[in-house]
């Protein structure tokens, strides 16, 4: 037998000893084949965590590339659509990737570590598109994601736990910036990023320091409300903050099957990462001429009458004609409206225009149908002053 | 020397295509550069000397695909170009001496009554089939979805041209497309011998064997153009094929065209997404609105214009495209008129085929396969100072002979030994044929397909720039995005064999190339 | 003496659904069978002690939901298990898995190398598309393109509009995949070579054609078509084996009144007056029906059991021009136990996997090579599966069947006709290559059933023992099968008509060529079809 046999079992995470001491749910779920926290103990409390103080999250499963050499900035500047070259060392881009046809691959972090070595985060794995779009470039990319554990720290006391961590200077750090610190020999990398729409960081370091970071930093936020969160909090969170989700919200553009899938970033209301005033990069030409020709479907966001969440509703424009489909929806506890993410047909769903949603609810066992009114809305339903304030108050 | 720094158009590559795109366009009254990097013009089309007083055609060295449009309109004859020998004979040579001849669809020698109907009705089919093909050679391959007027014209011209071979016509044209020659063979033909030579022509600069589906079309492809008025039929250019490079440069330079030799394109320049000229190996640029490339698609994508201009996909798209020749080439200079035990001495004016059956061809493809060479290769050897004298000192004789399976990717890679090697294997084959060859042999070379690639700059050392396969043909030549001769970079395009419809000696991508350039960027 | 409405020759799995389908229908239907068993090849053979074999065909995945729902198959007793998984074991003592589980065979995937492992992403999505595109036709007759008939034009319309909905670039994309060989196409995903090899097995099986053979990335879709339980692409077993399926299709077709006569071998067809009118048996017997439906292939139909008098040569020329090309050969083994394999990891789930053990496209094609001289392939590429390990039916407790599905295997050897000890070589070369893999193998062997070309020509009846009743090339599918003019199931005779996989859409046990061919009985006798539809989009 080879002694570097793949193991049939799903893998743990570098997090798996504490986040397994504290799943009192015993609730799990295989992310991108870990074994990851669905809920702690309950996650209708854990997503106060976020909103209220601060909830950990393990995000080792993330998908990790780290992009070096000479023309690194030059080929992500050919990847992505938006201008990598405003992305100065110490900064961290959301950016999205197209195929040729313009349609999205995927979207992701891109954090410029330091001059010319970038770290790629997203949801799926690309490494054959990546380095078939390094052919012609003098840059390297590798696949890291089991070599960087990785935690979010999210929440209005998620500044103070790290400074309580020792972190001197952490609350300098600006949104979308990233630094450096040492941690116990090690060096850790805080990125004032996130999922959830509100003051936040993530924490990447090499996995032998994982454990130890997760227990300094519950040891820092004793008394500032630290909870671990699982995946059902942290997507009510994202959708009240409108961030889209790949196998969601839309599909990886080369995973797509049937004809019209796959959405261009104007589909998916991502029109402000595409810069045509830089030189090529992947999907101009089609998005170019997506913009002349108008294009077919809409991301919206959409606020419903009501307090039942449109789960897989279909999407009206007036009562009768079907213009398309909630793909992720939720009562906000925080911002107490009935939300969802939406994709419709232009013309249809315009900014403050008025759509219906056909909703389908139980109670003890009876279903019940309503048409709810929808009112489509442009920013997000949850984006409080604290998630920009540096330096970001203590609670 | 002086060159003018703006240009309306510059043709990278003077190969016969790219002469023949910079002649219609300069005829348009455009003004037109083209750029060679080697000291001559021709391309493929090169007559070589290789040894004292030797020349030879390098490359190609017979003409059978040239398309008559392109003859006539660009007047090549008046250019100089000429046979020395018109709709030639093959001889197949079998191992026996019992030699047969095919000549068309007609055969000589020891054949059976079956063979020679067998011949004639596969000769005529394959004729038809070719016949309602050539026009389509002759024009952009059209798309299928976001197409325009011309397109929806060509599909549903073609849609009635093969609407017109009648029903049992249409059957059999949907059933051969995608067939193998072989067993096409076995149903017309008993002779092994007859059957091994025909299936050499279906393989000749391919990279497929006789069993190889698909390979009937390569065979029906072959036989699309026109020599001296025959449609099909095959000749020996007078003077070697360098001959008709010139006509294709004298037509060109009729018409008003600089052409540049010795100046090597290093870069196709790209501002704003769109190709603003060239800068030559040296540091020195030129402008142009239009760049045309007669360099195969890997060179003109990954060398000339670099990936980061056109998308990741279309990349590798290029990149995928299958251009692994296996043709070597064999130049013998020898002192007198070889001996092919049993061969008529004036058959040996035309060509002979050492491809004795069809298994013995399909035995030669296998090693390609795994990147070693054929045991016993098949050949294709002519012999042109028979009927063209000044290839070669009085009384003596220039013998020329294509040889697969060499391929390109050669296990351990090409070097002057091995080709020498090779060289020696294939000497000792045709010397089965001809015992007393090798005391005739004054000098000799062996140019392997990497030899091809260096010395006449076709990657892979592929004759059509481009395996020519179903699945590389038509809508998907070279790929899609880039079919109908205009890349995705704006005011570049290819003129070269790696478009439609492929290579040999044929004009048609050059002229569809300048048709397609004048209709995009308007007749100035 | 009583006339049948129709009389099905041929007790293979087609046969009896077209006969089911139109007993269902309505009709007084027989079918008469050569062996004294029904089945064909998908039959469960007690030939050694307490063990079933599926000498012939061993898993299923192709069998149309559609007509496995309206025969009521369940009813009459067949169970399809998927099994999870494959392995191609590597000469370096590693292998590479494929597992159930996407995220388990993603990271055994990127064990061997990431880049692959990514880009199979890509691949799976572009031949799901090329499947999504073919199986709508699957349950379909295929149109003439040359007759330009209203129903053959709005058939070519349907298929037209198909491939014109997809993008354009996957049109082209379509057309290439339809013309490529497995090597070249998997070359433009894959750096690998284990990978490669992995994925190209479904390539070649029962073809004979090499990987770098032209066209043999259809033969891959076509055995990706299939499903279980709408999981396309999955393989499962017969419960009981693969007669188990014949079986059901019996079960059904009696269920409706039908008849089936064994031991009765069709030595003619009858014509009279430019009509089919009945078979004459080998014993001299003769049966009259209106129509007469032959499940053998078109060469064994029309060269050996039809009146070569009663025949157009136009035709008889083209279908002596249909190439059923033997290429593949069977060993059936008995275990006395479960044989190990030391290169997987302990309790691996890769032992309900079928097995491979070559690792390279270059060795799958030098087997190819030796098919073409006319000898077996020394190196040969074994699809091996244990069905015992899932269906506890199979053997007696603790003890296994194996299967293993053998390429190349030729018709005939350069030597002349098979013999017994060249059958006997040739398994040989099967064990001693799977026992390199497996060294406690060969001592668990009880019993081994070999068969080549040459025993199942003689005892299923299938020309040179071809799985698929024609090989699947682009001048032999969809309108081609089996040859232009004659693809919609209907002979050159009145009342003469095919079902086997000589016709669209070819072999594997998939039932759907007897389904179409019942389908089209029934319009000529303009009667309410009782074929189902397809299930449509998934």
């Amino acid at each position: 037998m080879s002694d570097t046999a793949t193991s049939e079992r799903v893998l743990e995470t570098h997090f798996h000893s504490r986040t397994a001491e504290a799943n009192y749910r015993n609730s799990w779920q295989d992310w991108k084949g870990y074994t990851t926290a669905g809920e702690y103990t309950a996650a209708d409390l854990e997503y106060f965590a976020v909103r209220n103080a601060a909830g950990v999250f393990d995000l080792c499963p993330m998908t990790k590339y780290r992009i070096t050499g000479a023309e690194a900035l030059p080929y992500l500047d050919r990847l992505v659509t938006r201008d990598m070259t405003k992305v100065k060392p110490g900064r961290v881009a959301y950016a999205v990737w197209c195929n040729d046809a313009g349609k999205v691959i995927d979207d992701g972090t891109i954090f410029h570590l330091r001059e010319g070595e970038y770290r790629l985060c997203s949801q799926e794995r690309h490494l054959a598109w990546f380095l078939d779009a390094a052919v012609g470039f003098d840059v390297t990319v590798t696949e890291e994601t089991d070599e960087v554990a990785a935690l979010a720290l999210q929440g209005p006391t998620s500044c103070a736990v790290l400074k309580e961590m020792g972190l001197t200077g952490i609350e300098n750090l600006k949104p979308f910036g990233l630094d450096h610190f040492r941690f116990e020999g090690a060096e850790l990398m805080v990125s004032r990023t996130g999922f959830t729409g509100d003051l936040g960081y993530e924490l990447w370091i090499d996995p032998g320091h994982a454990e130890l970071l997760w227990d300094r930093l519950f040891l820092a936020g004793k008394y500032l409300g630290v909870q671990p969160i699982g995946s059902h909090a942290l997507d009510l969170c994202r959708i009240e903050a409108g961030f889209i989700q790949a196998g969601v919200d839309f599909l990886p553009a080369d995973e797509v099957v049937r004809p019209g899938r796959a959405r261009s970033p104007f589909e998916l209301g991502l029109e402000w990462l595409v810069d045509f005033r830089k030189p090529n990069f992947n999907g101009r030409r089609a998005l170019a001429a997506e913009l002349r020709r108008g294009s077919t479907w809409r991301l919206v966001k959409l606020d419903i009458e009501g307090n039942k969440p449109a789960h897989h509703s279909y999407v009206y424009a007036g009562r009768r004609k079907q213009v398309g489909f909630v793909t992720s929806a939720a009562w906000s506890p925080v911002a107490k409206a009935n939300v969802a993410l939406a994709t419709v047909q232009r013309p249809a769903g315009e900014p403050n225009s008025r759509l219906f949603a056909e909703i389908y609810y139980q109670r003890e066992m009876h279903w019940s149908r309503m048409m709810a009114a929808c009112q489509v809305v442009e920013k997000p339903f949850w984006d409080p002053p604290r998630r920009r304030a540096t330096p970001p108050a203590n609670y | 020397m002086t060159e003018r720094t703006t240009r309306d158009v510059i043709v990278i590559g003077a190969g016969h295509n790219g002469l023949a795109c910079a002649a219609y366009l300069a005829r348009a009254g455009r003004d037109v550069l083209v750029l060679e990097a080697a000291d001559e013009v021709g391309g493929g089309a090169a007559t070589r000397s290789f040894a004292e007083g030797f020349r030879v055609s390098g490359c190609a060295h017979l003409l059978y695909q040239l398309q008559p449009e392109v003859a006539g309109e660009l007047e090549l004859a008046k250019f100089g170009l000429e046979t020395a020998a018109a709709d030639i004979a093959t001889t197949a040579l079998s191992p026996d001496g019992e030699h047969v001849v095919i000549h068309g669809s007609r055969l000589e020698g020891r054949v059976t009554e079956r063979d020679r109907e067998g011949l004639s009705d596969f000769h005529d089919r394959m004729m038809r089939f070719a016949k309602l093909l050539r026009p389509y050679l002759n024009r952009r391959p059209p798309l299928l979805v976001n197409n325009d007027a011309t397109d929806k014209m060509t599909i549903g011209r073609l849609g009635l041209d093969i609407r017109r071979l009648g029903r049992a016509g249409m059957q059999e044209f949907l059933r051969l497309i995608a067939i193998n020659i072989y067993d096409v063979l076995n149903e017309h033909l008993d002779t092994e011998l007859v059957k091994g030579a025909l299936a050499l022509d279906a393989v000749l600069g391919t990279h497929l064997g006789p069993r190889s589906p698909n390979s009937l079309l390569t065979y029906i492809h072959r036989l699309t153009g026109e020599t001296g008025g025959r449609p099909g039929a095959m000749a020996l250019p007078k003077g070697g094929m360098g001959r008709v490079g010139e006509a294709f440069a004298g037509a060109a330079r009729a018409a008003g065209v600089d052409i540049r030799c010795g100046r090597a394109v290093q870069h196709i320049r790209v501002e704003n997404g769109r190709a603003v000229g060239v800068e030559l190996a040296g540091g020195d640029t030129i402008a142009a609105r239009t760049v045309v490339s007669n360099a195969d698609p890997k060179t003109t994508v990954l060398d000339l214009l670099g990936p980061r201009h056109v998308e990741t996909g279309f990349t590798r798209r290029i990149r995928n495209l299958r251009m692994r020749g296996n043709a070597a080439k064999l130049h013998l200079a020898l002192d007198g008129l070889p001996d092919f035990s049993g061969v008529d001495r004036n058959a040996l004016g035309g060509r002979l085929a050492i491809a004795p059956d069809m298994d013995y061809v399909e035995r030669a493809f296998n090693p390609a396969k795994y990147g070693r060479w054929s045991a016993a290769p098949v050949i294709e050897i002519t012999i042109p100072s028979v009927s063209d004298p000044s290839l070669a000192p009085a009384g003596r004789h220039v013998l020329s002979a294509v040889v697969q399976y060499a391929p390109s990717r050669l296990e351990g890679g090409w070097s002057e030994e091995r080709a020498a090697a090779f060289g020696d294997l294939v000497i000792d084959t045709i010397a089965a044929y001809a015992p007393d060859l090798r005391k005739q042999i004054i000098a000799s070379e062996l140019l392997s397909p990497a030899d091809i690639e260096r010395i006449y700059r076709m990657g892979g050392g592929h004759w059509h720039h481009g395996e020519l396969a179903l699945d590389q043909f038509l809508f998907n030549r070279p790929a899609p995005g880039a079919v109908q001769y205009a890349m995705p970079v704006e005011g570049l395009y290819l003129c070269g064999a790696g478009t439609h419809p492929g290579g040999s000696i044929t004009g048609a991508a050059g002229r569809n190339a300048a048709t397609e350039i004048l209709r995009r960027e308007g007749n100035s | 003496m009583k006339t049948y409405d129709a009389i099905v020759i041929g007790a293979g799995h087609n046969g009896l659904t077209n006969a089911a389908f139109l007993a269902k229908a309505g009709l007084d239907v027989l079918v008469v069978e050569k062996n004294d068993y029904i089945g064909g090849a998908a039959v469960s053979r007690n030939l050694y002690e307490d063990w079933i074999y599926s000498n012939c065909s061993y898993v299923c995945s192709l069998l149309r939901p559609e007509i496995y729902r309206a025969l009521d198959l369940a009813r009459h007793g067949l169970q399809v298990t998927p099994y999870g998984g494959s392995v191609t074991f590597k000469q370096n003592g590693d292998y590479l898995g494929s597992y159930w589980d996407h995220e388990v065979a993603h990271r055994e995937f990127a064990r061997h190398s990431k880049r692959d492992a990514d880009a199979y992403q890509r691949y799976s999505a572009e031949v799901m598309r090329q499947t999504r595109f073919i199986r709508d036709f699957l349950l379909r007759t295929p149109p003439d393109p040359t007759s330009f008939r209203p129903r053959d034009l709005r058939e070519l319309a349907l298929i037209g509009g198909r491939l014109l909905e997809m993008e354009e670039e996957a049109i082209y994309d379509t057309i290439r995949f339809w013309t490529m060989s497995i090597g070249e196409y998997l070359e433009e995903f894959f750096e690998t070579d284990v990978i490669k090899a992995h994925l190209a097995g479904s390539g070649i099986i029962g073809t004979a054609l090499g990987p770098y053979s032209p066209g043999t990335a259809y033969v891959l879709l076509h055995h990706y078509m299939g499903e279980v339980d709408g999981n396309i692409g999955a393989w499962g077993f017969a419960r009981g084996g693969m007669g188990a399926v014949s079986r059901a299709i019996a079960g059904a077709f009696e269920s409706y009144g039908g008849e089936i006569r064994v031991e009765a071998e069709v030595s003619r067809i009858i014509v009279r007056d430019g009509r089919v009118r009945g078979v004459a048996l080998a014993n001299g017997d003769e049966i009259r029906a209106h129509r007469v439906v032959s499940n053998l292939d078109v060469k064994r139909t029309f060269l050996q059991v039809m009146d070569r008098s009663d025949l157009d040569e136009d035709f008889v020329r083209r279908v002596e021009n249909f190439h059923i090309r033997g290429s593949s050969g069977k060993l059936n083994i008995a275990l006395d136990g479960l044989p190990t394999f030391p290169a997987l990891p302990k309790d691996s789930q890769l032992i309900n996997a079928d097995m491979h053990f070559i690792d390279s496209l270059e060795r799958m094609e030098r087997a190819y090579d030796d098919w073409k001289e006319k000898t077996w392939s020394k190196d040969p590429y074994v699809d091996m599966l244990i069905p015992t390990i899932t269906d506890p039916t199979m053997a007696p407790p603790g003890k296994h069947f194996m299967s293993c599905f053998v390429q190349y295997c030729p018709p005939e050897l350069d030597t002349g006709e098979w013999t017994d000890a060249d059958r006997d070589a040739f398994g040989q070369a099967v064990i001693d290559q799977i026992a390199e893999y497996s060294p406690d193998f060969k001592d668990l062997i009880l019993h081994v059933e070999i068969r080549t070309p040459r025993e199942l020509e003689a005892e299923v009846g299938l020309t040179e023992g071809n799985i698929f009743q024609g090989e699947l090339t682009m001048d032999q599918l969809l309108f081609n099968r089996p040859v232009p003019g004659f693809a919609q199931y209907r002979g050159p005779v009145r009342g003469l008509y095919m079902c086997s996989s000589s016709t669209h859409p070819g072999g594997g046990v998939m039932a759907a060529p007897g389904a179409n061919a019942a389908r089209e009985i029934l319009r000529d006798m303009r009667r309410l079809s009782s074929v189902p539809e397809s299930f449509g989009d998934d």
